[in-house]
């Protein structure tokens, strides 16, 4: 019956699952951070404060032109079909077929980027106006200002969306089996196309699925929380000794 | 004439015919006056009388639409001027403090230092530590601005500014955000640091605090300095009607 079934494609096929599964934690992590990286770059970029006149301007001007077209396109196109134009289109360019691992990583990575620089211009947005003229009254410059208090505190702000984006993209990598990575997509089409037990492999596979990506988000709330550290703050010899707590408690 | 000149010579910032307007609002009309060293000048007048502006416009936090800032000589609104070069060069201490969420402590004192001034990281942190022993934070070098108290926040933030060891502080209404109990402790603090010869630039709606503490009082009102003298004339002898008018009304 089915539970046997299950059971016995666990036990039969586990290397192949295995296999599956670590092409696509690969290419979800390396795409999620990589997206971050580039969303992050866009983010710094495109809240460079606009110069009044002179070559900065157009140049920045022209930089954020690309920036949007790059988001507006990549958001606005299913993965699916970007993986087949670049993936076929590189193949027809330069002649030359791509190591489907090496493409899978391009197209999450560029997607990711693309969802990534609207997520960090949010949160650069939502940090306080305050932090950035205490910044730049102490004399830093916008990199300055960047690197030592507005994008730590993004990346703070972000990490919920990021981890919501890397969650999004170990399911996602499925449609990449269009291009015949096996990645846990492609291997478990390839373990019921063996079998015919097309319930019971991708019941085993969801399963799977499920596992990876609630670790994810366990592993994620405990960054949060250590980066968050306690909300009180006690100097040596001001915390409450043993007989300060029953004095309290006892109301003595 | 002795004293003229002596004052010419040791003038910090000179404001020459300044104006700010947004938009077609001019919240600060021609506006003269200067800092010299070692003085303590108080900003004081009613709400929307562009007190906050002028003081931001020192630092170009605002950038004023017209008129001179002569500091060492030069005039910092020149375009060839670095403003990030300048501004390290005034310390800053916000109404809403501003601390840098990201930092500790001893990190908000530190960063300015070591980014901006380019000192290692040991003299950074002994410079840190001195001043924060200054305002009586010295116990708390390790805690996060969300663990620490209004008052506490704010005496960090002069700390923050004072590391720089700036020519000159600005003060915008230093205790407007603060509960009525810890408006004192900040209060003490730039009472000492005034008794210290520091050069401070105080907006505040503190007119005790004013009378006790200024070398110079300024009264704006509607984007002109309507009256500038000492404490005593102008607490004790306004000359203008306008001067007299706030004054009767602060005090009820």
């Amino acid at each position: 019956m089915s539970i046997e079934w299950i059971i016995r494609i666990v036990v039969e096929y586990w290397p192949m699952f295995l296999r599956g599964a670590g092409v696509t934690l690969l290419i979800a992590l390396i795409g999620t951070v990589f997206g971050a990286l580039i969303g992050l770059l866009s983010g710094v970029l495109r809240t460079i404060p606009m110069p009044e006149k002179g070559s900065k301007r157009l140049l920045l001007k022209v930089v954020n032109l690309i920036l949007s077209a790059y988001i507006e396109f990549f958001r606005g196109t299913p993965m699916i079909v970007q993986a087949m134009v670049i993936f076929y289109g590189a193949a027809m360019a330069f002649g030359y077929q791509m190591d489907p691992l090496i493409a899978g990583i391009v197209i999450v990575s560029i997607n990711t980027g693309a969802y990534m620089a609207e997520i960090v211009r949010g949160g650069i947005i939502s940090v306080d106006q305050g932090q950035y003229e205490a910044a730049q009254a102490i004399g830093m410059n916008h990199v300055q200002t960047m690197m030592n208090v507005v994008l730590p505190q993004v990346i703070r702000n972000i990490l919920p969306a990021t981890g919501n984006q890397f969650i999004i993209n170990i399911k996602d990598t499925a449609v990449l089996s269009v291009i015949s990575i096996s990645e846990l997509f492609f291997q478990t089409n390839s373990i019921a196309g063996n079998n015919f037990r097309y319930f019971e492999s991708f019941f085993v596979v969801c399963i799977i699925y499920f596992i990876m990506t609630y670790t994810v988000t366990l592993i994620l709330r405990y960054i949060e929380r250590r980066m968050d550290g306690p909300a009180n703050y006690v100097i040596a010899g001001e915390m409450d000794t043993a007989e300060d707590i029953k004095r309290k408690t006892t109301g003595a | 004439m002795a004293e003229r000149r002596d004052e010419k010579m040791s003038t910090v910032v000179d404001i020459q015919g300044l104006s700010k307007s947004f938009g077609s609002h001019e919240v600060l009309k021609d506006i003269n006056f200067s800092v010299n060293k070692g003085e303590v000048v108080t900003i004081i007048g009613s709400s929307g009388s562009g007190k906050s502006t002028l003081l931001r416009c020192v630092n170009l936090l605002e950038k004023p639409s017209g008129g001179q800032i002569i500091y060492n000589g030069e005039n910092i609104l020149d375009d060839k001027h670095n403003v990030h070069q300048y501004r390290k060069n005034l310390g800053m201490v916000f109404q809403s403090f501003n601390l840098f969420n990201n930092h500790n402590v001893l990190g908000n004192c530190v960063v300015g230092q070591i980014k901006v001034l380019k000192r290692s990281k040991e003299e950074a942190e002994k410079v840190a530590k001195k001043y924060l022993h200054v305002v009586g934070m010295d116990a708390y070098v390790e805690a996060k601005p969300r663990q620490l108290s209004g008052g506490q926040k704010q005496r960090v933030a002069i700390a923050r500014a004072l590391s720089m060891e700036p020519d000159v502080m600005l003060f915008d209404e230093p205790t407007s955000a603060l509960d009525p109990e810890m408006v004192g402790e900040v209060l003490k603090v730039m009472k000492e640091l005034a008794g210290t010869g520091l050069t401070m630039l105080i907006v505040t709606h503190e007119m005790e605090f004013a009378r006790e503490v200024s070398d110079r009082v300024v009264f704006m009102d509607k984007g002109v300095i309507a009256e500038e003298g000492t404490p005593e004339q102008i607490f004790n002898a306004p000359q203008k009607d306008r001067t007299k008018e706030f004054l009767q009304r602060t005090r009820k």
